[in-house]
């Protein structure tokens, strides 16, 4: 089976600004993918341009044909002037029924929420609200962008793991944007870490030990690697790589930049 | 009654049921602004109108569709705030649509007709124009109904789902000017963002859906209509300006209504 999302040597820019430059990344079939960077690092910038909602400057984003995705996007704030009940948000997505919509939210475990206006249900409801609504699309893709948001810790256990079993039951490929590799680690195919680049990606355990990651998420990260390299290069604040500084590098950690 | 009043009443009422729900889409996209700077570029239309010596109804319609169209174009660009961008347009043409109609000459103009609405004078034809527009409008609005709200909630997840976003935020703003263009007869240049957003803004606590808060509009438009001509009439005010304040009076009765809706913030 070939991929379901192919990017080939991305590029984005906003004004003079470089977001995103060289990603490439493909989505597998049955695929659980983590995106992880820090905070400004272009996670969204990505997903927008796998979307299909904004055009990269260069490269190339390819999608497997009539690929159907589902999408929960970020720090959605509905504006309360609006009444809008739980139902009627899931079902405008598209031509969806009441059952649809009702089994969708059965499957987030919501159905609780059926009548309550969006204004009112909690960060977690929210967040699986949103879920239900992605699912409604008969997703062959899952596109997360930081799924577990405003939501207790105790709580993002539980989503992460509804985000693991829907992935098995509905037999689709998951994209999900994260900032913590520890909680999504076990259920995770390939961690891809950016930073503006592609800084590494792999197994997590393999990206948990490597150099660039431990240098973008420090003492945090440390805790769990086994062991420790040098890395290779510095990032300036807006993320690009300052080679110029480089120091002294260990060059069996295979993290070089063109 | 007398046929005058019939004829306002009507008009009023035909108004009031298109800005309802277009005033409910103004209120939860955060566009009052939007729908007053439309207003004030119709005065401009009026003055080309005077200028050229075409039918004025029809130029307040073109510099209405115009000036959303330029907005549609240049939204979300360049260095100048939105906001700004608005605020400019909006005094510019005010200013140069006055600057016009006194340049054109017109003795028999009644400026104050055009700023504060003239409904009394309301025609036959107008009502035809009134009627014809509105129910445009309407179709309009409940063709792209479901995307509209789609966007107007999250504007990147309608369009990841497949809502062609620009064509139905471009048929928005055309609804919008068609009804701006027919509201201005009833209130006025200067209160026809009023009409759309204080029926709605009024009607928000009674509703638990969009559809009801929309239905909800209308009516309260339609009893600030009716309300407004009487007081007019009685007390010897201002018709358009007498309309609004009957919206006004129900804003804050509507304040003060037990909640029916779940506007609670938490």
């Amino acid at each position: 089976m070939s991929s379901l999302v192919t990017v080939r040597d991305l590029g984005f820019k906003s004004g003079p600004r470089e977001i995103l430059s060289h990603i490439d990344l493909t989505i597998e079939p049955g695929e659980l993918v983590s995106l992880i960077g820090p905070n400004g690092a272009g996670k969204t910038t990505l997903i927008r341009a796998i979307l299909g909602l904004i055009k990269p400057d260069s490269g190339s984003v390819t999608r497997s044909p009539g690929l159907s995705i589902g999408y929960m996007p970020q720090r959605l704030v509905i504006a309360p002037t609006l009444p809008l009940p739980v139902h009627r948000f899931l079902a405008l997505g598209g031509r969806v029924s009441q059952a649809e919509c009702r089994q969708a939210l059965e499957e987030v475990g919501a159905e609780d929420i059926w009548g309550t206006q969006v204004s009112q249900v909690s960060g977690g409801e929210f967040q699986r609200m949103l879920l239900a609504r992605a699912l409604l699309r008969k997703p062959e893709l899952l596109v997360l962008d930081e799924p577990v948001q405003a939501v207790d810790v105790g709580g993002q256990t539980e989503l992460y793991a509804l985000i693991g079993s829907l992935k098995d039951s509905h037999g689709c490929s998951v994209l999900m944007v994260s900032h913590d590799l520890h909680l999504v680690m076990s259920a995770t195919d390939r961690v891809i870490c950016i930073n503006g680049h592609l800084c590494c990606a792999g197994h997590p355990e393999d990206v948990s030990r490597d150099p660039s990651y431990l240098n973008l998420f420090g003492e945090r990260a440390e805790n769990v690697a086994l062991y420790h390299h040098h890395h290779d290069h510095h990032h300036g604040l807006d993320g690009r790589v300052l080679d110029g500084q480089a120091e002294n590098s260990d060059s069996g950690s295979g993290h070089h930049h063109g | 009654m007398d046929e005058f009043l019939i004829r306002a009443v009507a008009a009023g009422i035909g108004v009031a049921v298109v800005a309802g729900p277009l005033g409910a889409f103004v209120v939860w996209r955060r566009m009052a602004f939007f729908g007053d700077t439309l207003a004030h570029s119709a005065l401009l239309g009026i003055a080309i109108g005077l200028l050229a010596g075409f039918n004025l109804t029809i130029g307040v319609f073109a510099a209405c569709i115009g000036v959303a169209l330029a907005l549609a174009g240049i939204r979300g660009r360049g260095a100048i705030a939105g906001d700004t961008m608005l605020g400019i347009i909006s005094h510019g043409t005010l200013a140069l649509g006055l600057v016009a109609v006194a340049f054109a000459g017109s003795a028999g103009l009644n400026l104050l007709a055009y700023l504060f609405g003239d409904i009394l004078a309301v025609t036959a034809i107008d009502l035809i124009w009134i009627y014809g527009v509105g129910a445009i409008a309407l179709a309009g609005l409940a063709i792209i109904w479901r995307p509209l709200l789609a966007i107007t909630v999250h504007e990147d997840l309608a369009a990841a789902e497949g809502a062609p976003v620009k064509t139905i935020n471009l048929t928005f703003m055309l609804v919008m000017a068609l009804v701006v263009a027919a509201a201005m007869k009833v209130v006025g240049i200067l209160l026809v963002a009023a009409l759309l957003i204080i029926p709605a803004a009024a009607a928000r606590q009674f509703a638990r859906t969009p559809e009801q808060m929309a239905v909800i509009a209308a009516l309260i438009g339609g009893l600030s209509v009716v309300a407004g001509l009487g007081g007019s009439l009685s007390l010897d005010t201002p018709a358009g300006p007498s309309i609004v304040v009957a919206a006004l009076f129900g804003f804050i009765l509507s304040l003060l209504a037990p909640n029916f809706g779940a506007s609670k913030q938490r």
